[in-house]
């Protein structure tokens, strides 16, 4: 069977068993067992939620390390347009892309200029008949595993766009290829520059039966340092940004989703909201809407674990760079009719019901009952001291074979006092 | 029929914004029984909208699903004004909101027929005065 892999781990010698992250995992997909945090892979969607929230810095993110891109003969970095963001006093982008450049790759090809192509793509596939609508953006990696692991019903209203991310490396791949006849593919190595776990995981594991043309992911926090060293201001930056404000206003909530040009649209963004959008969808109870842009940030990809600075402020400066660009600088001729195979993805990957009981629906049910029984008798205060994430989930363990009863330290402390009385 | 299991829920009547709640629950708890995707959403859907009209007219009630090996049954139950003629309650687009409400986005006259269209059995019962039962079935 195929295993996912990962891109959230823990360290279990800084963590300390609290049960910060255990309360704001959003899948009650950690459990604190002999004192430190464990993740169940099965439920874990990489949103990172818990290395947001860890005060003892023990959750990472597994992402590669700028060395790694010395494997490749030709090195090309992918920024995402949240990179841009993150730097004080910036006035273009093309110090940026210079400075990646003398970071050591040979080529920069920015994510954003494909975004803006997938927008334009994306405006054309919502004017076709019979689509199932609210179409639903196919962008946030975790929204993505969300809706497999959770609501299937929903696969179908998920636009099959590949992500901007791999757009540009198969695009920055032929690039390189046509300006160096004498590299064989296997020479070319590119990079996506993250602000997020979860775009590692999908690089890693594929989605459904597409493997990711992208070859590493190196985290946004990683290369900040190195890169603001080598950001100098000049006249005469190496390589120019080929971004218009479409394109780099994919970084925040609402840039991807308003580049539909059309109303019909609602852009949610943070966890908790996704959710709630997702199960309303599910019920029918929203308004009749074309597109849905969902990002499991706050305030979109600007608001990704690895990045550096505050969401906002990184917003307020992606606007100052915007401010004087052209709307979009890639664009789609006139006469195209279809989107190019290249840019879509073929299946959604096969439901996995993360949360069922048992094996068929009968066993369910008695596990049910079991649960229902048994969360009756706990003290429902949610606490957290038996390592679920609150009394329910804690039934479900014991149900499950992961827990006894005696974990509750309230009731065998309620027990006792009674016995002493 | 073997065992059932019974998820029961009281529906706030002053609270609206928390409408909606029981029938997330429920959806949640029929995923963990592994019914299939399309069930959950017809139940969770018709749970949903009865649940709105507890709230809009009848100031709450209870609700309860009940799920065996054939069927999930939805009961909702209150104490609110009734129905009067439930005939033309059925008909798409009737409805008897107050304007508040329908400034809010609801009161549209779907609820009724939306929960007959999604369930397979649906039986209204209900007494002016009294308070209003409604007994929904989806066959697994």
């Amino acid at each position: 069977m195929h295993v996912y892999e990962h891109s959230v781990l823990l360290d279990e010698s800084k963590c300390t068993g609290c049960t910060t992250c255990l309360k704001h995992c959003p899948t009650e997909a950690i459990r604190i067992r002999d004192g430190h945090a464990v993740i169940n892979p099965d439920r874990c969607i990489d949103c990172g939620e818990c290395i947001r929230v860890c005060q003892n810095k023990a959750k990472k993110a597994v992402c590669g390390k700028l060395a790694d891109i010395n494997r490749f003969k030709y090195k090309i970095a992918l920024p995402a347009p949240t990179l841009y963001g993150q730097f004080d006093n910036l006035d273009s982008v093309d110090y940026v892309l210079s400075g990646l450049l003398k970071l050591g790759f040979d080529d920069v090809y920015e994510v954003s200029k494909s975004a803006e192509l997938v927008s334009a793509y994306t405006r054309m596939y919502l004017n076709t008949e019979g689509i199932v609508k609210p179409v639903i953006s196919s962008a946030c990696p975790v929204v993505l595993r969300l809706i497999s692991l959770r609501f299937p019903s929903l696969s179908e209203h998920v636009i099959h766009m590949l992500p901007p991310m791999e757009i540009a490396a198969r695009a920055a791949k032929e690039r390189a290829l046509r300006k160096n006849p004498e590299l064989s593919p296997e020479d070319i190595g590119a990079f996506f520059i993250s602000p997020c776990p979860a775009k590692a995981s999908y690089v890693k594991n594929g989605f459904g039966s597409y493997n990711s043309a992208v070859d590493g992911v190196i985290s946004i926090s990683d290369i900040y340092f190195p890169l603001i060293g080598l950001m100098k201001k000049t006249d005469s930056p190496e390589v120019a940004s080929e971004s218009g404000r479409i394109g780099i206003g994919w970084a925040r909530s609402g840039g991807e989703a308003t580049a539909i040009f059309n109303d019909s649209y609602l852009a949610a963004d943070g966890i908790d909201n996704i959710i709630h959008v997702l199960d309303q969808v599910e019920n029918g109870n929203i308004p009749p809407l074309d597109f849905i842009e969902l990002n499991a940030c706050t305030g979109g990809c600007v608001g990704g674990v690895l990045t550096i600075q505050n969401p906002f402020i990184a917003k307020a400066r992606l606007q100052t760079l915007r401010k004087y660009l052209p709307i979009a600088q890639n664009t789609v001729d006139s006469d195209v009719e279809y989107i190019p195979e290249s840019y879509l993805f073929e299946d959604m990957p096969e439901y996995h019901p993360m949360s069922r009981l048992g094996k068929t629906i009968a066993e369910s049910m008695r596990m049910m009952a079991d649960i229902q029984r048994i969360k009756a008798e706990l003290p429902g205060i949610d606490c957290g001291s038996c390592g679920a994430p609150n009394c329910r989930a804690f039934a479900e363990d014991i149900v499950n074979g992961n827990a006894t009863e005696n974990d509750c330290p309230i009731k065998a402390f309620r027990l006792n006092s009674r016995k002493e009385n | 029929m073997s065992e059932e299991l019974i998820f029961r829920f009281n529906v706030d009547g002053d609270d609206f914004t928390s409408a909606g709640q029981a029938s997330v629950q429920v959806k949640k708890n029929l995923r963990q029984l592994g019914i299939d995707a399309e069930t959950i959403r017809r139940v969770s859907v018709a749970m949903y909208e009865g649940e709105i009209n507890m709230v809009i007219h009848a100031g709450g009630g209870v609700a309860e699903v009940r799920v065996t090996d054939e069927y999930i049954e939805i009961v909702l139950d209150d104490h609110g004004p009734g129905i009067k003629n439930i005939e033309e309650a059925m008909k798409a687009g009737f409805s008897t909101a107050p304007d508040t409400i329908r400034s809010l986005g609801f009161g549209a006259g779907m609820g009724l027929p939306n929960m007959k269209r999604y369930t397979d059995e649906m039986h209204i019962t209900s007494t002016v005065g009294v308070g209003t039962k409604i007994v929904m079935r989806v066959n697994i």
